[in-house]
């Protein structure tokens, strides 16, 4: 393809046409996938967009990781919407996650986006192949009949190209039935609406984290991608010095992990947040607990050290 | 345990930490591996760390280095100042002319033996790579050499099969 607009673009016509469709860019190439996240949004197609996240803005450190296109993958796109977005913190997960990446994505009609980093990116490591009979594959919702393919349900059924009835698949507003209206106002309310709430009420079901070391702590820290390696290796040589630290590992980014987030922060003293960019998720967990959120924040293109994260936490305790 | 390769881009610098790090899951051990990219793996002094576990590994780019293996005397000048002291350095002897570390160091003509003896001075890599297995026993050589066969072309198993064993030679 030209660039990664086409490439975008060039997916939602391959999911159209019947295919599981995916991409895969870094940094630059994500800003220009914005504008047709947006038109998969709207059009409600199931697709998948992995984003190795590097160093920026613009081409910034090429090759170098960082974790800055967090809030991107949430808003980059305009208007209101609804975002899936995953990050694995190792090459197993990163398998494991497409798998569920194509699940959730064709589950609730949404694009759902892969938040790598350069680090795990970049690594070579042990990884176990599952028997592919024990995967468990969502196939699409296809409509039988003439269901309407954008309304009536919370997630409609699809009509693919080639299936003998007319399709119209628009990123203006648009009926239940995909034609297009502009102008009024209750049905650009109702599809906002409905797009928003697919993805909000199934937060339960898309909604991964881990924990821990929560049955018995007095400061929280939390993190996400390649950052939780070096958090994890900091976790428990604190414990071993006797400073009572809980870990909460973000697995799934968007939807926000609101509800674990809330009930963890208000048992802690403190909250740490290291990160690979200037306190993104930070700023996002602050909005839910009262405590003092530390941002533990690193730029430049290499992850944390296990000791940097170390003498964050007791310099601030 | 944190091994670095390095040495000019086509030195085969990066297939011989995939090759130990593949080694070291044939082992049951954990391994990570990481490079360079972009001009430096094309040229220039190039780089390819391994770490190997029997644990976890949680931080995914070693701190300090305790094997370095140089194969080039930009690289080794590049490189050095990571390997801590007390640990091992591995040098092409006729490549790495100038080395004065506190490491324990092992210099030999990996390059000149894969060119004279094999004929092919490409192999030089897994020629160090015997001589840096018999020394370090980090990995058994059985995994060794089944990594050797999954990585390199089918026709050329053989002769670096050979340069492997000829290298565990060198270190005898």
């Amino acid at each position: 393809m030209e660039d990664e607009i086409a490439s975008l673009g060039a997916v939602i016509g391959a999911v159209w046409a019947g295919g599981k469709s995916m991409t895969a860019t870094s940094g630059p190439g994500f800003s220009l996938m914005q504008e047709n996240l947006g038109y998969a949004c709207m059009t409600e197609t199931p697709c998948v967009i992995v984003n190795v996240q590097r160093s920026g803005p613009s081409t910034g450190q090429a090759t170098k990781a960082a974790q800055g296109d967090v809030l991107q993958a949430r808003w980059g796109t305009h208007g209101d919407h609804e975002m899936i977005a995953l990050s694995p913190h190792s090459v197993q997960e990163t398998f494991d996650i497409m798998i569920d990446a194509f699940n959730l994505s064709e589950k609730y009609r949404n694009p759902v986006i892969i938040l790598l980093d350069g680090e795990i990116g970049h690594i070579r490591e042990k990884i176990v192949f599952p028997d592919p009979d024990s995967i468990e594959v969502i196939p699409r919702n296809i409509a039988a009949g003439n269901a309407d393919p954008f309304g009536g349900e919370r997630i409609p059924p699809m009509i693919e190209f080639g299936m003998n009835q007319q399709v119209h698949v628009t990123g203006s507003t648009h009926k239940p039935d995909g034609m297009r209206d502009v102008s009024t106002m209750e049905v650009h309310d109702t599809l906002i609406r409905r797009i928003y709430d697919k993805i909000d009420s199934g937060r339960e079901d898309i909604i991964k984290y881990e924990e821990h070391f929560t049955d018995d702590f007095d400061y929280l820290i939390i993190s996400y991608g390649a950052t939780a390696r070096p958090t994890m290796g900091a976790v428990l040589s604190l414990r071993e010095q006797g400073i009572k630290i809980g870990f909460l590992r973000y697995i799934t980014i968007w939807p926000f992990a609101n509800r674990i987030t809330k009930s963890l922060c208000a048992r802690a003293k403190k909250v740490f947040v290291p990160e690979m960019n200037l306190g993104q998720l930070s700023r996002e967990i602050q909005r839910f607990t009262d405590k003092e959120v530390v941002s533990i924040s690193k730029i430049g293109g290499v992850c944390h050290t296990i000791a940097e994260i170390e003498e964050a936490v007791v310099s601030n305790i | 345990m944190n091994i670095r390769f390095s040495g000019f881009g086509g030195q085969g610098v990066i297939l011989s930490g995939v090759i130990l790090g593949y080694a070291a899951l044939l082992d049951g051990k954990n391994a990570i591996q990481t490079q360079s990219y972009g001009s430096s793996a094309r040229g220039g002094a190039c780089k390819c760390d391994v770490i190997i576990s029997d644990t976890d590994i949680h931080e995914l780019e070693p701190s300090q280095i305790d094997i370095l293996i140089s194969f080039s005397q930009p690289a080794y000048d590049k490189f050095s100042h990571s390997l801590k002291a007390g640990g091992q350095l591995f040098v092409d002897s006729d490549l790495v002319q100038s080395h004065k570390h506190t490491a324990e160091t092992y210099a030999i003509p990996a390059t000149d033996i894969a060119f004279k003896e094999m004929s092919n001075k490409i192999i030089a890599n897994i020629v160090m790579l015997g001589c840096l297995s018999a020394h370090t026993k980090l990995i058994s050589a059985e995994s060794m050499e089944k990594s050797v066969r999954r990585y390199v072309p089918d026709k050329f198993t053989e002769t670096n099969i050979k340069a492997f064993r000829r290298g565990m030679e060198l270190a005898s």
